[in-house]
C-alpha cells in the first residue's frame, strides 16, 4: 500500500470520528440547555464551544453564546475550518483520494452521507432541524463503520483506518473529560457531596455513555465511578483504555503485515500496559488534569510515530 | 443547424420500420409503461451521483464535480457491422504504431515523399528524446480510442485518432453496469457482448508490455495528476478494477535506476506505468521543469529499459489533426492495403488554394484547430453566427497552418429519452483498442457520445454532450 494512501485512510477516519464526536458534544449541549435557565444555558453553550476546540474562531465572530449561533458555527460556518461540514468534506475528499483502497460500499455511504449533509447545511440550521442534522452526522459515522466492517479487506488499509479512528477517539474523550475535570476536584475532599448530576450527565452524553454508565453503576454518580468508566473501563467503546487497546490491535496487525515493529508499536505497548496496571486512585493522586495532559501527549506521539513508521509523507 | 432531417436514423428506416439491430430492444420498449420509463429515467442521475462518477470542468471551482448526462436508450451495433469496424480499426491502429516507430527511426515515409517533413518538424508533440529508442515490445500506443461517425447504412468514417491518453472508458463500463442494474430483463432478451472484462484485458495487455528484464509478475501502476483532475474518477476506477496502485508524482522517485513508489513498507519498483499525465509534465528534468505531476528522471530510466510508459512519450505526434489528414497514405504505406475505414474529407488550410476554398465556403464547413481537442477552438459553419464566422475568418487568415476544415457531416442519430418520448439526436462512437506484443484487442462496445441539444453536432461532454450504453450484438 502507498504511504499516501495509508495517510488518506488514517485521516479519513480521524475526521469522521471527530465530526461524529463533535455532533455528540453538540447533542449533549442541546439537551443540557433545554433543562437550564437562560443564564446557565449560555454557560453550557460556552463550554460546548470550548470543548469543541473552536473558541477562538467563535469569539472572532460572536460576543454572546446562544444555541442557534453555537450550533450553526459548529455545524456549518464558512469561516470555521473545523466545522462539521468542513470535516465531512475532508472525509469525502480523503475517501476520493483513496478510492481504490476502500470498498465500493464504503465509498457509497460516505459519498451519500456527504451529499445529504452538504445539501442540508446550505441553509442555516434552526431549532427545529438541529436534532435531525446531528442524527445525520452520527448516522454517517455508523454507516461508514458498518460498511467498513462488512466489506473491507482486512489488509493494511483496514488497520490504518482503525488506527485513525482510535487515535482520534482517545483524543476526543480525553479532551471532553479534561473540560470538566475541575468538577471532580472538590469532590475528592468532599466525598459524599452530591455531584451536579446534570453536569455529569452532559459529560457522559458527550461520549454517548450515559446509559452504559447507569447500567454498569446502578445509578451511582460519583467521580471515581465516572473516571473509572471513561478512562479505564475496557468495556466502554469510547473509553481511553478501550481506544488504546483497539489502537494496539491495529498497530500490532500493521507490524505483523510489514514484518517489522516500529516506534508506534513500542509506544502503544507502553500505553496499554500502563493503563492496564492503573487504579483510579492513582489517576486522582497524579491529578486528573495532569494525567489527561500526559495521555493526550502520548496519544499524539503515537499518531506521529505511525505516520513516520509507515511513510505517510515524503 | 438542424441536421436531423437528413441524418441517418440508426433505429428507424425512412419508412418508420425498426432496423433489425434494434428489433429486440424496440419490442421490449413498446411493452413498457411510459410512466414507468419516465420514473426510471429520473432515477439515473441519482445513481450516477451516488457512485461518484463525475468529472471536473476546467476553469470552474476545483471542487465542482459534474455529471455527464446519461441517456437510457442504448446505441446498438449489429455483429456484422462490428466485424467490419473491427477490421478497419485494427488496420488503422497497426499503421499508427508503425508510423510512430518509423518517425522516431528511419523516417522511411518521409524519404518516400508520402508525408511532408513539416508534419513532425513543427509539431510540439514531437519528442527528440524518443529518436532511435524503441519502447518495450515495440508498442507506442498501448491504449487507443478511435472516434467513428456514421452517415449511412454502410458509411462509417474515422473522425479522430486518440493516441495519447484516450479517456472515457470508465463511462463505457459504468453505463453498462447502470443499464444492467436498471433493466436486468433486457439483457436476458437481447444478446449483448460483454464489456466488463475490459479492465482485465487492460491489465493483461499492459503486463505483456513490461520491460524484458522484469522478473515475476509485473508491477503495474496508474499515474494520475490527482483528485482535481477532470478524469480522476476514471483513473481511480481503472486502477481499482485492475488491482493496480493509483499513484501521483509525489509517490514516485527514481532509486537505483528504477522508478519506485513509496509504500508503507518502503520503496517498491514499478514495471509498467499507465500514465494519465501529459508528456510535458512527465519528467521535470527532461521537459517542463516546473512540473510536480511527474517523476524527475523517469525518462532516463525509460531509455535504459527500466520501465514501460503507456502510452509511450511522443505518441502525440500521431493524433494531431494535420497528421490525421494523411492517415489514408499512412495506412497504405505501412500495411500495403487500402484503408478499410475512410477518413472524413479534410482540407489543410496551410495550402493557399485550399485556404481560399475554405474561406469561400466557411458557412458550410467545420473548422478545427490542428492541435485542439475537447471541442474547443472549433467552428461549426452552418450553426455559426455572422460574427463567429468573421472571427474565424480572421483567425484562419492569420495562421492558416493552424487549421483544418471538413465538410459538415450529417452524423447519424439515435433516439434519446426526451420529455415527450423518444427523439433523435446525433451520436458518435469511440471504441477502445489495446495494443501489446500479443496483438490488438478491441473490446466489443465503446463510448457513444450524444449531442443532447436537438440538432447539435457537438458531442463533447464539455459542450453539453451526454453518453449512452453501446451494445454490440452477439451473432
Amino acid at each position: 500500500m502507498l504511504g499516501r494512501t495509508a495517510n488518506g485512510l488514517f485521516w479519513m477516519f480521524r475526521y469522521l470520528e471527530r465530526a461524529e464526536n463533535t455532533a455528540r458534544l453538540l447533542d449533549a449541549g442541546l439537551r443540557m440547555a433545554l433543562t437550564r435557565d437562560l443564564i446557565t444555558a449560555e454557560e453550557e453553550w460556552r463550554s460546548v464551544i470550548h470543548a469543541s476546540g473552536q473558541s477562538r474562531a467563535y469569539r472572532a465572530k460572536h460576543g454572546t453564546f446562544t444555541g442557534i449561533q453555537v450550533w450553526n458555527h459548529i455545524l456549518r460556518d464558512k469561516d470555521n475550518a473545523g466545522s462539521v461540514l468542513a470535516m465531512m468534506r475532508q472525509v469525502r475528499t480523503n475517501a476520493r483520494g483513496v478510492r481504490n483502497a476502500i470498498s465500493g460500499e464504503l465509498w457509497g455511504v460516505v459519498n451519500e452521507s456527504w451529499m445529504a449533509l452538504d445539501d442540508k447545511l446550505t441553509r442555516p440550521v434552526t431549532q427545529g432541524s438541529v436534532g435531525e442534522v446531528i442524527d445525520m452526522v452520527r448516522r454517517a459515522g455508523t454507516l461508514a463503520h458498518g460498511a467498513m466492517a462488512n466489506s473491507m479487506l482486512r489488509d493494511a488499509g483496514y488497520h490504518f483506518a482503525r488506527a485513525g479512528t482510535f487515535v482520534e477517539r482517545a483524543d476526543n474523550t480525553a479532551r471532553i473529560l479534561d473540560m470538566k475535570y475541575y468538577l471532580l476536584l472538590p469532590s475528592l475532599s468532599y466525598v459524599g457531596t452530591p455531584l451536579d448530576s446534570g453536569q455529569w450527565d452532559q459529560v457522559l452524553r458527550s461520549v454517548s455513555g450515559q446509559r452504559a454508565y447507569r447500567w454498569l453503576n446502578a445509578g451511582q454518580t460519583d467521580p471515581r465511578g465516572i473516571v473509572q468508566f471513561l478512562v479505564l473501563d475496557e468495556r466502554f467503546p469510547r473509553s481511553l483504555a478501550y481506544s488504546h487497546s483497539m489502537l494496539a490491535e491495529a498497530v500490532t496487525a500493521l507490524a505483523r503485515i510489514h514484518g517489522q515493529e516500529g516506534d508506534s508499536h513500542r509506544l502503544i505497548a507502553d500505553s496499554t500496559s500502563k493503563l492496564a496496571g492503573l487504579a483510579v486512585t492513582q489517576v486522582f493522586e497524579q491529578g486528573l488534569h495532569e494525567f489527561l495532559t500526559e495521555f493526550t501527549r502520548c496519544n499524539a506521539a503515537i499518531a506521529l510515530a505511525i505516520s513516520n513508521d509507515y511513510r505517510f509523507l515524503r | 443547424m438542424d441536421g436531423a432531417a437528413v441524418a441517418f436514423d440508426e433505429m428507424l428506416d425512412p419508412s418508420g420500420e425498426v432496423r433489425p439491430a434494434y428489433a429486440g430492444y424496440h419490442a421490449w420498449l413498446e411493452r413498457q409503461q411510459p410512466e414507468w420509463l419516465r420514473r426510471k429515467n429520473a432515477e439515473t442521475e441519482g445513481v450516477f451521483r451516488r457512485t461518484g462518477i463525475t468529472f471536473n470542468v476546467y476553469g470552474e471551482d476545483a471542487a465542482e464535480e459534474r455529471l455527464i448526462p446519461f441517456d437510457m436508450v442504448p446505441r446498438i451495433v449489429s455483429a456484422a457491422e462490428w466485424r467490419r469496424l473491427s477490421r478497419g480499426i485494427e488496420q488503422r491502429v497497426r499503421a499508427l504504431n508503425a508510423f510512430i516507430h518509423d518517425l522516431y527511426h528511419r523516417q522511411e515515409i518521409i524519404r518516400a515523399g508520402r508525408v511532408p517533413e513539416r508534419l513532425f518538424r513543427d509539431n510540439a508533440a514531437w519528442l527528440p528524446h524518443m529518436v532511435g529508442f524503441t519502447p518495450p515490445g515495440g508498442v507506442y500506443t498501448h491504449i487507443v480510442g478511435i472516434d467513428l461517425v456514421r452517415t449511412g447504412p454502410d458509411d462509417f468514417f474515422v473522425l479522430e485518432d486518440n493516441a495519447r491518453t484516450p479517456s472515457g472508458v470508465s463511462y463505457m463500463l459504468e453505463n453498462r453496469e447502470t443499464m444492467m442494474a436498471m433493466f436486468p430483463e433486457l439483457f436476458t432478451r437481447v444478446p449483448v457482448e460483454t464489456v466488463s472484462d475490459y479492465p482485465m484485458r487492460l491489465a493483461r495487455s499492459l503486463a505483456a508490455c513490461a520491460p524484458p528484464r522484469t522478473e515475476g509478475k509485473p508491477v503495474v501502476a496508474v499515474l494520475t495528476p490527482g483528485i482535481y483532475n477532470s478524469a480522476y474518477y476514471e483513473h481511480a476506477f481503472l486502477a481499482d478494477q485492475m488491482g493496480a496502485e493509483l499513484v501521483e508524482g509525489s509517490d514516485l522517485r527514481v532509486i537505483d535506476g528504477r522508478v519506485a513508489m513509496r509504500t508503507t513498507g518502503g520503496y517498491q519498483p514499478v514495471d509498467v506505468l499507465y500514465r494519465r499525465v501529459d508528456d510535458e509534465y512527465l519528467d521535470a528534468l527532461t521537459f517542463n521543469p516546473n512540473s510536480v505531476l511527474g517523476v524527475p528522471g523517469i525518462m532516463d530510466v525509460y531509455r535504459s529499459g527500466g520501465i514501460t510508459i503507456a502510452n509511450a512519450p511522443g505518441t502525440g505526434i500521431a493524433d494531431d489533426k494535420a497528421v490525421y489528414s494523411f492517415m489514408p497514405e499512412i495506412v497504405e504505406f505501412y500495411t500495403g492495403e487500402k484503408p478499410l475505414l475512410p477518413n472524413v474529407e479534410t482540407f489543410r488550410c496551410a495550402d493557399p488554394d485550399t485556404l481560399k476554398y475554405v474561406l469561400d465556403n466557411l458557412a458550410e464547413l467545420v473548422v478545427k484547430e490542428v492541435h485542439g481537442s475537447g471541442g474547443y477552438g472549433m467552428l461549426v459553419g452552418p450553426a455559426a453566427s455572422k460574427r463567429e464566422l468573421a472571427a474565424f475568418r480572421a483567425k484562419l487568415t492569420a495562421r492558416p497552418e493552424n487549421y483544418i476544415a471538413q465538410p459538415t457531416l450529417a452524423l447519424s442519430t439515435c433516439p434519446v429519452f426526451a420529455r415527450k418520448g423518444l427523439s433523435p439526436r446525433h451520436v458518435d462512437l469511440r471504441p477502445y483498442v489495446l495494443v501489446s506484443p500479443n496483438g490488438i484487442d478491441i473490446t466489443p462496445g465503446g463510448l457513444t457520445r450524444v449531442a443532447l441539444k436537438k440538432g447539435s453536432l457537438v458531442v463533447n461532454s464539455s459542450q453539453g454532450g451526454g453518453t449512452k450504453d453501446t451494445w454490440v450484438l452477439k451473432d
